[in-house]
């Protein structure tokens, strides 16, 4: 739902001493593509005329989106040769201010393919503490002053565990639960660990394929516990995330890279296209197929639902709108592409960021949509400077990060 | 002076040393983190109180460091680091005279030194870089990467047999891949060819045997009887009839050796590479491998590591595997497979080794055998 103008015009008043004109910060973006992993912020407002409102240089390269819980924005990065150095930095919404910054070594493998490096996977939030994980494997738990508050070295404690092309598997919270997914082509598995200690709740053996799709919460149910979604080459399984028991599944061809989104009973999974599954009753042990648009296909990107409309956007940049009842395209629009990060919106609006750094704002609202304003971040040219990672949205703000610099972005 | 120590003096009575006061306690706390998140409770109470100590905890933390595991050393790491970012934040005064001394002392473990120099760079990055301009020969490699990059620098500007001496030099202590490169590439142009092979340590002479089956990739985990047996002039059934032992060189300036050259180019097929590696010295070594096929590598019928992961990338020293040599012949048993998949990325069908110590340095068969 898109947050009362009146309400927002009140609250902007009252935020005399931020640097930026936006609205103020109101909602926490937790995890890779937002509250609920569907790309979808339910009180953001992204600007229809996109301006920089302050960046800040980071030590190292990333993937990883950036995550606001409160006045503060997380980010990951690595740098050294070996890409060993692993960095958590905490900054100031407001100003974009160092709060204070964290480094550990890489103790898992730190080779990737040149296009990617081992900040890939997106940091998570309970909302009380910070997740932090790598390509290497190496996880970290903070609070948010920057205490550590356990470690784990996932091949450190499973030796095979790694993929010499990287990592990318973002992890979620469900209660108290951390589900990660460490999913490759030698010793592949899912865990659940305890937020509070870092300890194993459950491990799950996986198919031994790369994957570098994420975990997706699916809400507890009639009856169902609160579940994780996990996809692969296999298919998909919703597995409680207190127990790690699997609760229903389904066989098929899943993306291994482009993760799915979860409402309460449809789950739009990308396999073949997309793929619309029921939400199986208890007892039932597999979902039911609703429907299957292979005209739809989010490609390496992943989808965003956003108020009962699918959005996908193709490495190319065409953005596809489809209704959700039986996946009918509504309209596509050409974007300036080419994309790796996901599209994310709130309201009437979704913002998407292209490889060379456009961000680019388009009007869902409109017949065939429309973008309503475009921002070029000035990447550095001399070092080929791209921006792979998929925008963060808290308040009337954007927040993305590139190779070298975390942006901030209002009206 | 510890407190119980003081005590015992003032009263004039005999107590038990105290070896260790509740920081230094804290600290080993941190050290003893195990597997699977063991210890991680104690070890989050040990990390507050060792960071609250501020720092005077630099010190015991750099003690402890490198006793324990990788992840272990992050705890300690990670406590230090918040440590130094109060202090500057604090401008409290720092030891970073001690911190600079346990630095240059090269007996300390690897990973203390790293922590050390990594500690000065966040309080003091000028003086940690005119320190690291003087480790060019230090025994720890990433180390030395500093001092091979400012000496790269001071090269470029000279010419002729100067810079010919110059970069020789700089090859002397270079270990990384990309440095290495730079130099080579260099002395090149002055007209001195530098054999990479060698300056690595890559081993070249090799028997290859295949080739066996890897249909499905089951020969992974099939053991064929080179695994127990390597017999130079014996035969065996392989994939489609009998296969023996035969020469196998690689050209390679970085030691790649091409299976496909030896055996053609095939699919689901497993092959072994067997050489001998003479050592005049018992010692520890390391055996650094990179290669984009399933391998398992066996040092004197010791395995040291086996992964099932196919064609996701290759690099030199992508794998490091520790192991033990003999004084004297010590064979080393590569097991690589090749699986079905017929994509343009997936015909390679190689690996490269080679034998080094900690910092990369190569170690030289004193004669080749095989």
């Amino acid at each position: 739902m898109r947050a009362c103008p009146l309400f927002s015009l009140f609250l902007t008043a009252l935020a005399v001493t931020s640097v930026a004109s936006a609205a103020p910060l109101t909602t926490d973006w937790p995890a890779f593509r937002g509250p609920v992993s569907s790309g979808a912020s339910p009180s953001a407002e992204i600007p229809s005329q996109p301006k920089i409102a302050w960046s800040a240089k980071l030590p190292g390269r990333g993937l990883s989106s950036p995550i606001i819980i409160g006045e503060k924005v997380f980010v990951t990065a690595a740098e050294g040769p070996d890409q060993e150095r692993l960095r958590v930095l905490c900054f100031r919404a407001k100003d974009g201010a160092r709060l204070w910054e964290r480094q550990l070594l890489a103790t898992g493998r730190t080779m990737t393919h040149a296009k990617t490096c081992v900040a890939a996977n997106t940091p998570c939030s309970d909302g009380k503490r910070l997740f932090a994980l790598w390509s290497s494997n190496d996880l970290a738990a903070f609070d948010f002053e920057g205490n550590l508050l356990w470690l784990r070295g996932l091949t450190a404690d499973y030796s095979n565990a790694s993929n010499s092309l990287g990592m990318a598997s973002s992890p979620v919270t469900v209660g108290t639960t951390l589900v990660v997914q460490i999913e490759n082509d030698s010793e592949s598995y899912a865990l659940g660990i305890d937020t509070n200690t870092g300890k194993n709740l459950w491990k799950l053996e996986r198919p031994k394929f790369a994957n570098w799709s994420s975990p997706v919460p699916l809400p507890a149910r009639d009856g169902f516990p609160a579940a994780v979604l996990l996809q692969s080459k296999e298919g998909i399984c919703a597995v409680d995330a207190a127990t790690g028991k699997t609760l229903w599944q389904l066989a098929g061809n899943a993306s291994t890279m482009s993760s799915g989104v979860a409402l309460k009973d449809v789950v739009y999974l990308p396999a073949s296209g997309v793929t619309a599954l029921g939400v199986p009753a208890l007892g039932v042990s597999e979902p039911q197929t609703l429907w299957n648009a292979r005209q739809i296909n989010p490609s390496t990107t992943s989808p965003l639902l956003l108020q009962n409309r699918l959005f996908t956007v193709n490495n190319a940049g065409i953005l596809t709108m489809a209704e959700t009842t039986a996946g009918d395209i509504k309209w596509k629009l050409r974007l300036v592409g080419p994309f790796s990060g996901s599209p994310v919106g709130a309201g009437d609006r979704i913002v998407l960021i292209n490889e060379k750094g456009m961000l680019q704002v388009v009007n869902v609202a409109a017949p065939e949509g429309e973008v309503l304003g475009q921002l070029q971040l000035p990447l550095n040219e001399a070092t080929k400077e791209l921006s792979l990672c998929t925008p963060a949205l808290s308040g009337g703000r954007v927040f993305a990060r590139t190779d070298s610099t975390l942006w901030c972005v209002t009206q | 002076m510890k407190v119980p120590l003081l005590l015992s003096l003032l009263l004039g009575t005999a107590v038990a040393p105290v070896l260790a006061g509740p920081l230094e306690d804290a600290v080993k706390t941190l050290t003893q983190v195990g597997r699977e998140g063991a210890g991680n409770e104690a070890a989050t109470q040990a990390w507050t109180q060792v960071v609250a100590s501020g720092p005077k905890g630099l010190m015991p933390l750099l003690a402890q460091s490198g006793s324990g595991s990788s992840v272990a050393d992050n705890w300690v790491r990670l406590a230090g680091n918040a440590i130094v970012a109060q202090a500057l934040e604090a401008k409290q005064p720092l030891p970073l005279d001690a911190v600079e001394a346990f630095l240059t002392n090269t007996a300390h473990p690897e990973a203390a030194r790293l922590l050390a120099f990594d500690l000065l760079q966040q309080a003091d990055a000028n003086r940690a870089e005119k320190l690291e301009r003087t480790f060019g020969n230090d025994p720890v490699q990433k180390l030395r990467r500093g001092a091979v990059a400012f000496l790269l620098t001071s090269v470029a500007s000279k010419s002729g047999n100067e810079a010919k001496k110059a970069y020789q030099e700089v090859l002397s202590v270079a270990r990384d891949e990309d440095q290495t490169k730079i130099v080579s590439e260099a002395l090149k142009k002055l007209g001195v060819e530098v054999n990479i092979a060698k300056h690595f340590g890559f081993l070249t002479q090799w028997q290859v045997i295949g080739p066996f089956d890897n249909t499905k990739g089951a020969g992974f985990q099939t053991a064929f009887p080179p695994e127990t047996e390597v017999v130079l002039d014996k035969s065996y059934a392989g994939k489609s009839g009998p296969v023996k032992w035969q020469p196998a060189i690689s050209k390679d300036e970085y030691g790649k050796l091409n299976l496909n050259e030896t055996l053609t180019a095939l699919k689901e097929a497993t092959a072994y590479a067997a050489t001998t590696f003479e050592s005049g010295e018992a010692r520890e070594a390391e055996l650094r491998l990179g290669c984009k096929n399933a391998w398992k590598v066996w040092l004197n019928g010791e395995l040291l590591f086996a992964r099932d992961e196919y064609h996701r990338g290759q690099r030199m020293d992508q794998y490091r595997l520790k192991g033990r040599l003999r004084k004297g012949s010590n064979t080393i048993l590569v097991k690589c497979c090749q699986n079905e998949q017929t994509e343009s990325w997936t015909v390679e069908w190689e690996f490269q080794l080679r034998v080094c110590d900690g910092t990369g340095t190569a170690l030289l068969s004193s004669t080749s055998k095989r």
